[in-house]
C-alpha cells in the first residue's frame, strides 16, 4: 500500500466506494438527518454569536445602555447553551449512526467469512481480514460519522463566516481570512506527509515488538549459543532506524504545530491595525473589531480539520474497498438454488474419476474412484502432501471437485444443502480447534439442543468425562482460547466426544496425534475404535492398528491411488506400502518385544503357579 | 513414534509457578514518589543541555503568548482611542515581530522537547532489552512474556510523556497561569477575581469528566478486545464452525460482541459531546462576566475598552493550562506506575553472575561431571536430589522418564542455565560457576525441543551462533543438517525470510534447520531435547541421518523421546522424581526389569494392537 499505488487509483472508482460506503447509513436515516439538522442550526448559531459581542460593546457599552447591556449577555449565554445541548445531541445522533454502520459492516463481513468455502481461507491470510474488519470498518465508520460532519461543519461554517465578514466589511475581511487559504494548504500538506511517516513508525515499532517477542521466547536459544551481544547489537539496529524515522517526525511536527497559531494570529494583526485605521477613520466600530476576533478565532479548528481531513478520504477510499473487496467474494462452494436436503444417510460414499485443482493449479488429485459402503473404514495412507487431505475435504463439500463426482447415497453433494451435508459427518483433525467457551459449550457445539445426559455420554466414550470431572467446574469449566488450558491429548478427546455427540453416519477422521504421552494416546485410540463403529469412516491413518481395523486401504502418491487392499494383501502388492510400513508403521523391533513378552508371560506363570497349587 | 510419558517436556511446568504478574494495578501505586522520578530523571541527564534550552523556550513562549493580549490592549486604549496612526502601525509591527518570535521559539521548544524524548524512549527501551539478555532463564519462567513487552514498549512511553512533555508542560502551564493572574489583577483586580470565580467550575468539570472518561474508554478498550478475540478465534476456527454447520451459532455470538462494543463507543463519546459544550459554555460564561461587569466599568469609565478586550484574550488563553492540570494527576499517575515496573525489570539481578574477574573457559575437551547435584527452582521444591553423573568426552547419553521427573533440569545445569543449590557441575573438571557463561556457551549447543526460529532469513538462523560464519559455511551446515535440499526448493532458497514463529516450514523442517544451526555453531557439547511430535515418514528419516551426523564425536545429552536414539546411546540414565534410578545401556535396563522397561512396554503395547 505505497503511496503511489494510491495516487494511481483514479477518483471516479473511490467516488463509487465512497457513497457505497455512505449507503449503509441509510438504515440510520433518522438519526443521521437529525444529526446534519442540527448541525446546520448550530452553525447558524455560531454565526449569529459574534454579533451579540458586537452589540455590548457598540450598543451596550458604548451608549452606556445598562439594561441592553444586561439583555445581551444574558442572550449570548442562553445562545451558547442551546448551542451545547444541540451539539451533545447532534454529536451523538452522528455518533450513533456512524457506529451503527460500523456494527452493521462488521456483521455483514462475518456472515460473508462464514459463508466463505475453504478454499478463500485458505488462499486468505486470517490477520489480513482481521485487519480489515476492525481497522479498514474503524476508517468507514469515521467517513460515515465524524469526518463527513466536520468537513460539512467546516464548510457550512467557513461560508456563512466569509458571507456575513464581507457584509460587515468586505476590505477588512479579506485582510484577516488572508490566511485561511494557507492554513487549509499547510494542513493538507502536513496531513498528508505525516501519516505514512506514522505509518511506517507504527510499523517499525511493532516489527521491534515482534522481534523483543521472539528474542524472548528464543531465551534459551540466544543463552545456549551465547549470542546475547550479538541480540543486543541488532535490536540497537532496529531502534536506531526507529529513531531515524521519528526525528524527522518530530522536526515536521514541530515546524508544522505552532505554524497554526502564527497563522491565526496573522488574522488578527491585520485585524488590530487595519481595522484600527478604519475605527480612527470612524468607518468601523470597536465592536466590528472584537466580532471579526471571535468570527476568525472559531473558524480556525474547522478549517485545520478540512485540510487534514481531505488526504483522509483517500485513505477511507481505499479502505472501503478492501473492506467490499471480501463482501464481493465469491464463494467457489455455492449452494445450488434447488439444493435437497440429504435425507438421513445410509452411509455410502462414492467417489467417481474425481480430479482436484486448488484454484487453476496443478492438479492434486487425479481420477480418483472410491466406493465406501456404509459402515465401512478407509483408511488414506500417504505421504505429506500426497492427496490424502483433499480427499476427505472434498466428502463435506468444503471443495467442489473439478472434474468427477463425489455421491453420498446416490445423491452428488453439490445438489444437496450444505447444512444437511454436513450435519451428517463428523470430522476429527488432527489440529483441534476449540472455542474459548465452557466445556460443555465446546462439545454441544455441533449439537447446540443436546441434553445434559447426552453430551455426558458422549464425553464418557470419548474418555474424556474424567479428566473434565477433575477440572475445577467440571462441564462448567472455561477453556481458554483455543482450548489453550487443555493439553493436546485433552482437547483431542473433546474433539472426539464432539463429533461423537453429533451422532453422524459419516465420519472423518485424521489420527495423528502430536506430543501426548502414551496412556493418553491409548485412551485416544479407545475413543476412536469406538467412534468409528457403525460408520462410515475415512481416516488419515498414522498407526499400524488404525490400519488393521480398515476395510480398505489405499495408498496414495502424488494425488493418485497407487494401491489399494487390504493390509496383507498390500504388504505383497505394494512397494511403497511395504516401505511405509517398514518405516513408519512397523514397531522397529515387534519380534524382540513379542519374545521379551512370552519370557515374562513365562516368569508371571511361574510365580503364579505356586499361588494356585497352594490354595 | 515417540518415546515418552507426559505432555510436552516443558520440564516441572513453569506456568504452574506463574504468579499473577499480568494485572496492571494502576490504581493502588503512588501518584508522586520523588525516589521513582529521581531514578527515571537519570535518563534525561545526557541530554540536560536540551532540556535546559528547552526550559528557557518554555520562558519565552509563555511570555510571548502574555504579551500579545496586552499589546493589542495598547494598540486600543493608547493608539485607536487616540486616533495615532503611526503609533498603531509601530504596535502591529511589534506584535507581527512578538508573533513571529513566538512561532520561532515554540518550534524550537518543541523539536528539542520531543526529540529529547524520543531519545530517552529510545535508550529506556535499549537498556532494558540488554538487561533481558543479562537476565537467567529463570526470569521467564515465572513472568509472561506479554507482559515484559509491555514494559519495554508502553510503560517506557507513558514515562517519557511525563518526562520530556509532562514536566516542562506543568511548568509552562504554571508560569503561564502566573503571569496571566498577574497581569490581569494589575491591570483591573476586581474585574480579575470576578473571571477566576469560573475557575473551580471548571476544574470540578474537568476532573469529573477524567474520571468517567477512563473508565469509558477503558471499556471502548474492553469491548474492542472482545470483538478482535471472537473475530480471530471464529477464523481460526472457520473450518471447524462449516464442518458442524454453526454458521448462525457463531454469528449470533459475534453479533453480541459486536453489539457491545458499538454501544460502548456510543456512551463514551457521548461523555465527551457533554464535555466539550459544557467546557464552552463555562468558557462563555467567563466572557460574560467580562463584558458584563467591565462593560459597566467601561461606562463609568473606570475601565477602558482595550482592559476587556485583554480580559477576553486572557480568558481564553487561561482555560487551556486549567484543563491540563487537572488532568495531570492521571499522567503522573500512570507514568508513576509504568516507572515502577520498569525499574523493577531493571533492577533484577541477573540470577546467575559472573564472579567478578571470571576466567574464560579453555577450550573444551567434552567430559561433564555432576557431583552431588542438588537442585531447586524454588527454595521447597526440590527437583533433583544427590545426582552423580560423569560423562566422557565424545559420550552420547540419553536422559529417559516421566515429564517432570527433571530431565530438562539436568540439561539446564550443564549449560548453567541456572545454578545448582549444593553441589557442584563440571565441565573438564573446572567448576562451571568459576568461569565466564559466554565463554562456557559458546562452547555448547542446543537444540530445543519445540524448534525456535528467529525472524529473518534462513541464513541468519542458521549463522545465529556464529555470525560471521561465511555462506559457504551456512551452505555446509545445511548440507550436513539434510536440510539444503528443502532451502533450496524454497523462492529465495538461503535468503527466504522466517515468518513469525516459523509458520511457513514445516516442523520437520524446522527441526532441521535447528540442526544445522548446531552443526553449524560446532560446539563441544551438544544439549539435544528431542521433538515429540510426529512428522511424516520422510523427514523423519532426514532428521534421524543428520542427527546422527551431529551427534559423532560430541559429548552429547539427549532428552529422548526416540527409541533410536535411546538404543544408540552410550548411557541411558532413568530419571524419576529427581534422581538418577537406573543406568546402563537398552538390554541392560530392559533386564532389570523397572522403570525403563515399564516406559518401554507401555509404548508398544498399543502398537500390536493388544
Amino acid at each position: 500500500m505505497s503511496s503511489n499505488s494510491e495516487k494511481a487509483r483514479q477518483n471516479p472508482s473511490d467516488l463509487k466506494v465512497l457513497l457505497r460506503s455512505f449507503r449503509y447509513l441509510r438504515s440510520h436515516w433518522r438519526v443521521t438527518a437529525g444529526g446534519y439538522l442540527l448541525l446546520f442550526i448550530i452553525s447558524v448559531l455560531s454565526t449569529i454569536n459574534p454579533q451579540f459581542i458586537r452589540g455590548i460593546v457598540d450598543r451596550g457599552i458604548a451608549e452606556g445602555n445598562m439594561p441592553l447591556l444586561t439583555r445581551l449577555v444574558l442572550a449570548m449565554l442562553g445562545l451558547t447553551l442551546l448551542q451545547g445541548v444541540l451539539g451533545f445531541f447532534q454529536g451523538k445522533w452522528i455518533e450513533q449512526a456512524s457506529q451503527g454502520v460500523a456494527y452493521d459492516l462488521r456483521n455483514e463481513l462475518y456472515q460473508k467469512l462464514s459463508s466463505l468455502s475453504f478454499s478463500y481461507h485458505d488462499r486468505t491470510e486470517a490477520g489480513q481480514l482481521l485487519a480489515r474488519a476492525m481497522h479498514d470498518v474503524d476508517r468507514l465508520r469515521f467517513l460515515n460519522g465524524r469526518a463527513t460532519m466536520r468537513l460539512v461543519e467546516g464548510l457550512a461554517l467557513l461560508i456563512m463566516t466569509v458571507v456575513v465578514l464581507l457584509l460587515m466589511n468586505p476590505r477588512l475581511a479579506l485582510l484577516s481570512l488572508i490566511s485561511m487559504p494557507v492554513l487549509l494548504v499547510q494542513a493538507y500538506w502536513y496531513s498528508k506527509k505525516m501519516r505514512p511517516l506514522w505509518r511506517a513508525i507504527r510499523d517499525q515499532v511493532s516489527e521491534m515488538t515482534t522481534w523483543v517477542e521472539q528474542n524472548l521466547r528464543g531465551a534459551r536459544v540466544v543463552k545456549g549459543f551465547a549470542q546475547e551481544k550479538a541480540e543486543i547489537d541488532r535490536f540497537d539496529e532496529q531502534n536506531a532506524v526507529w529513531f531515524d524515522m521519528v526525528e524527522r517526525s518530530v522536526l515536521i511536527r514541530a515546524l508544522n504545530d505552532p505554524a497554526v497559531v502564527f497563522l491565526t494570529n496573522i488574522g488578527s494583526i491585520f485585524i488590530i491595525w487595519y481595522g484600527g485605521r478604519l475605527v480612527i477613520h470612524g468607518g468601523l466600530t470597536f465592536g466590528d473589531l472584537l466580532a471579526f476576533t471571535a468570527y476568525l478565532s472559531q473558524l480556525a479548528g474547522p478549517i485545520r480539520m478540512l485540510g487534514r481531513l481531505v488526504p483522509f478520504i483517500t485513505e477511507a477510499a481505499a479502505s472501503g474497498e478492501r473492506v467490499f473487496e471480501i463482501l464481493d467474494a465469491e464463494s467457489e462452494v455455492e449452494e445450488a438454488p434447488d439444493a435437497m436436503p440429504l435425507p438421513k444417510a445410509e452411509g455410502h460414499v462414492r467417489f467417481q474419476g474425481v480430479s482436484f485443482a486448488y484454484f487453476g493449479r496443478r492438479m492434486v488429485l487425479k481420477d480418483i474412484d472410491i466406493d465406501a459402503p456404509p459402515g465401512q473404514i478407509v483408511a488414506l495412507l500417504g505421504t505429506t502432501g500426497s492427496g490424502k487431505s483433499t480427499i476427505i475435504n472434498l466428502i463435506p463439500r468444503f471443495y467442489d471437485v473439478s472434474v468427477g463426482r463425489v455421491t453420498i447415497d446416490g445423491h452428488d453433494v453439490r445438489d444437496l444443502t450444505l447444512e444437511s451435508l454436513r450435519g451428517q459427518i463428523g470430522i476429527v483433525l488432527q489440529e483441534t480447534t476449540l472455542f474459548a467457551a465452557t466445556v460443555r459449550e465446546n462439545l454441544a457445539f455441533g449439537r447446540p439442543e443436546a441434553s445434559e445426559a447426552q453430551i455426558i455420554a458422549a464425553a464418557k466414550a470419548a474418555q474424556a468425562h474424567e479428566f473434565i470431572e477433575e477440572m475445577p467446574n467440571g462441564y462448567a469449566t472455561y477453556v481458554g482460547e483455543r482450548g489453550s488450558t487443555l493439553s493436546g491429548g485433552q482437547k483431542q478427546r473433546v474433539a472426539i466426544a464432539r463429533a461423537l455427540l453429533k451422532d453422524p453416519r459419516i465420519l472423518i477422521l485424521d489420527d495423528a496425534m502430536a506430543s501426548v504421552d502414551t496412556e493418553t494416546e491409548r485412551l485416544i485410540q479407545k475413543a476412536l475404535e469406538r467412534l468409528m463403529q457403525g460408520r462410515t469412516s475415512f481416516v488419515i491413518a498414522q498407526r499400524l492398528s488404525t490400519i488393521r481395523m480398515a476395510d480398505q486401504i489405499l495408498v496414495l502418491d502424488k494425488g493418485e491411488i497407487v494401491a489399494r487392499g487390504s493390509h496383507t494383501e498390500l504388504l505383497h502388492s505394494s512397494g511403497l506400502y511395504a516401505d511405509i510400513y517398514e518405516r513408519q508403521l512397523r514397531p522397529q523391533e515387534v519380534e524382540e518385544l513379542l519374545e521379551q513378552r512370552e519370557a515374562s508371560l513365562a516368569r508371571d506363570a511361574k510365580r503364579l503357579r505356586p499361588a494356585i497349587s497352594g490354595s | 513414534m515417540s518415546f515418552s510419558v507426559g505432555t510436552t517436556s516443558m520440564g516441572r511446568g513453569p506456568r504452574g509457578m506463574l504468579r499473577s504478574l499480568g494485572k496492571e494495578d494502576e490504581e493502588q501505586s503512588s501518584v508522586f514518589d520523588l525516589r521513582i522520578l529521581a531514578r527515571l530523571l537519570i535518563f534525561i541527564k545526557p541530554y540536560w543541555r536540551s532540556m535546559v534550552g528547552a526550559f528557557f523556550l518554555m520562558v519565552v513562549t509563555s511570555g510571548l503568548g502574555l504579551a500579545a493580549p496586552y499589546l493589542v490592549k495598547i494598540a486600543i486604549d493608547d493608539h485607536i482611542a487616540n486616533g495615532d496612526l503611526a503609533g498603531l502601525d509601530r504596535i502591529a509591527l511589534i506584535t507581527a515581530a512578538a508573533f513571529v518570535g513566538l512561532y520561532v521559539a515554540s518550534a524550537a521548544q518543541q523539536y528539542l522537547l520531543s526529540k529529547t524524548g524520543q531519545d530517552v524512549l529510545g535508550d529506556m527501551r535499549a537498556q532494558l532489552v540488554r538487561k533481558l539478555q543479562d537476565i537467567h532463564l529463570g526470569y521467564h519462567d515465572t513472568h509472561i512474556i506479554g507482559v515484559t513487552l509491555s514494559r519495554i514498549f508502553s510503560d517506557v512511553g507513558v514515562i517519557n510523556d511525563l518526562l520530556s512533555q509532562g514536566l516542562i508542560n506543568i511548568a509552562s502551564d504554571v508560569l503561564t497561569l502566573f503571569g496571566i493572574v498577574i497581569v490581569m489583577v494589575s491591570m483591573s483586580p476586581v474585574l480579575a477575581l470576578l473571571t477566576f470565580s469560573v475557575v473551580p467550575l471548571m476544574v470540578i468539570a474537568t476532573s469529573i469528566y477524567a474520571r468517567y472518561a477512563k473508565r469509558a474508554y477503558r471499556e471502548t478498550r474492553t469491548t474492542v478486545a472482545e470483538v478482535i478475540g471472537d473475530l480471530a478465534e471464529d477464523l481460526a476456527g472457520m473450518r471447524v464452525i462449516q464442518a458442524f454447520a454453526q454458521e448462525d451459532m457463531t454469528q449470533e455470538r459475534f453479533d453480541a460482541v459486536n453489539r457491545a462494543n458499538r454501544d460502548a463507543h456510543v456512551r463514551a463519546m457521548a461523555l465527551s459531546f457533554t464535555f466539550m459544550p459544557a467546557v464552552q459554555f463555562l468558557g462563555t460564561v467567563a466572557m460574560a462576566v467580562v463584558l458584563w461587569f467591565g462593560g459597566r466599568a467601561v461606562v463609568r469609565e473606570a475601565l477602558t475598552l482595550g482592559v476587556v478586550f485583554a480580559f477576553l484574550s486572557y480568558v481564553t488563553q487561561f482555560f487551556r493550562p486549567i484543563r491540563e492540570l487537572s488532568q495531570i494527576y492521571t499522567t503522573m499517575q500512570s507514568a508513576m506506575a509504568g516507572g515502577e515496573r520498569v525499574l523493577q525489570l531493571l533492577d533484577t539481578e541477573p540470577g546467575v553472575p559472573d564472579p567478578p574477574d571470571a576466567p574464560s573457559m579453555p577450550p573444551i575437551e567434552g567430559q561433564v561431571e555432576f557431583r552431588d547435584v542438588t537442585f531447586a527452582y524454588r527454595d521447597d521444591e526440590i527437583v533433583l536430589r544427590d545426582v552423580n553423573l560423569t560423562i566422557e568426552p565424545g559420550e552420547t547419553i540419553a536422559l529417559v522418564g516421566p515429564t517432570g521427573a527433571g530431565k530438562t533440569s539436568i540439561s539446564n545445569l550443564i549449560a548453567r542455565f541456572y545454578d545448582v543449590t549444593e553441589g557442584a557441575v563440571l565441565v573438564d573438571g573446572i567448576d562451571v560457576r568459576h568461569v565466564e557463561q559466554q565463554s562456557l556457551r559458546r562452547q555448547m549447543g542446543i537444540v530445543p525441543q519445540d524448534p525456535f526460529l528467529f525472524p529473518g532469513t534462513i541464513a541468519d538462523n542458521i549463522r545465529f551462533g556464529d555470525p560471521a560464519a561465511s555462506d559457504a559455511a551456512v551452505k555446509e551446515a545445511a548440507r550436513l543438517a539434510n536440510a539444503d535440499e528443502f532451502i533450496r526448493r524454497t523462492p529465495d532458497g538461503y535468503e527466504t525470510e522466517i515468518q513469525e514463529g516459523g509458520v511457513n516450514f514445516s516442523l520437520g523442517q524446522r527441526q532441521l534447520l535447528c540442526i544445522a544451526r548446531a552443526v553449524l555453531a560446532d560446539p563441544q557439547i551438544l544439549i539435544l531435547d528431542e521433538a515429540t511430535s510426529s512428522v511424516d515418514t520422510m523427514t523423519e528419516a532426514l532428521i534421524q541421518d543428520a542427527l546422527d551426523r551431529l551427534l559423532a564425536g560430541r559429548t552429547a545429552v539427549v532428552i529422548a523421546h526416540r527409541l533410536s536414539t535411546i538404543r544408540k546411546a552410550d548411557m541411558i540414565c532413568v530419571i524419576d522424581d529427581g534422581e538418577i534410578v537406573e543406568r546402563g545401556d537398552h538390554e541392560a535396563l530392559l533386564s532389570q526389569d523397572g522403570l525403563y522397561r515399564e516406559l518401554y512396554e507401555r509404548q508398544f503395547v498399543d502398537v500390536l494392537g493388544t
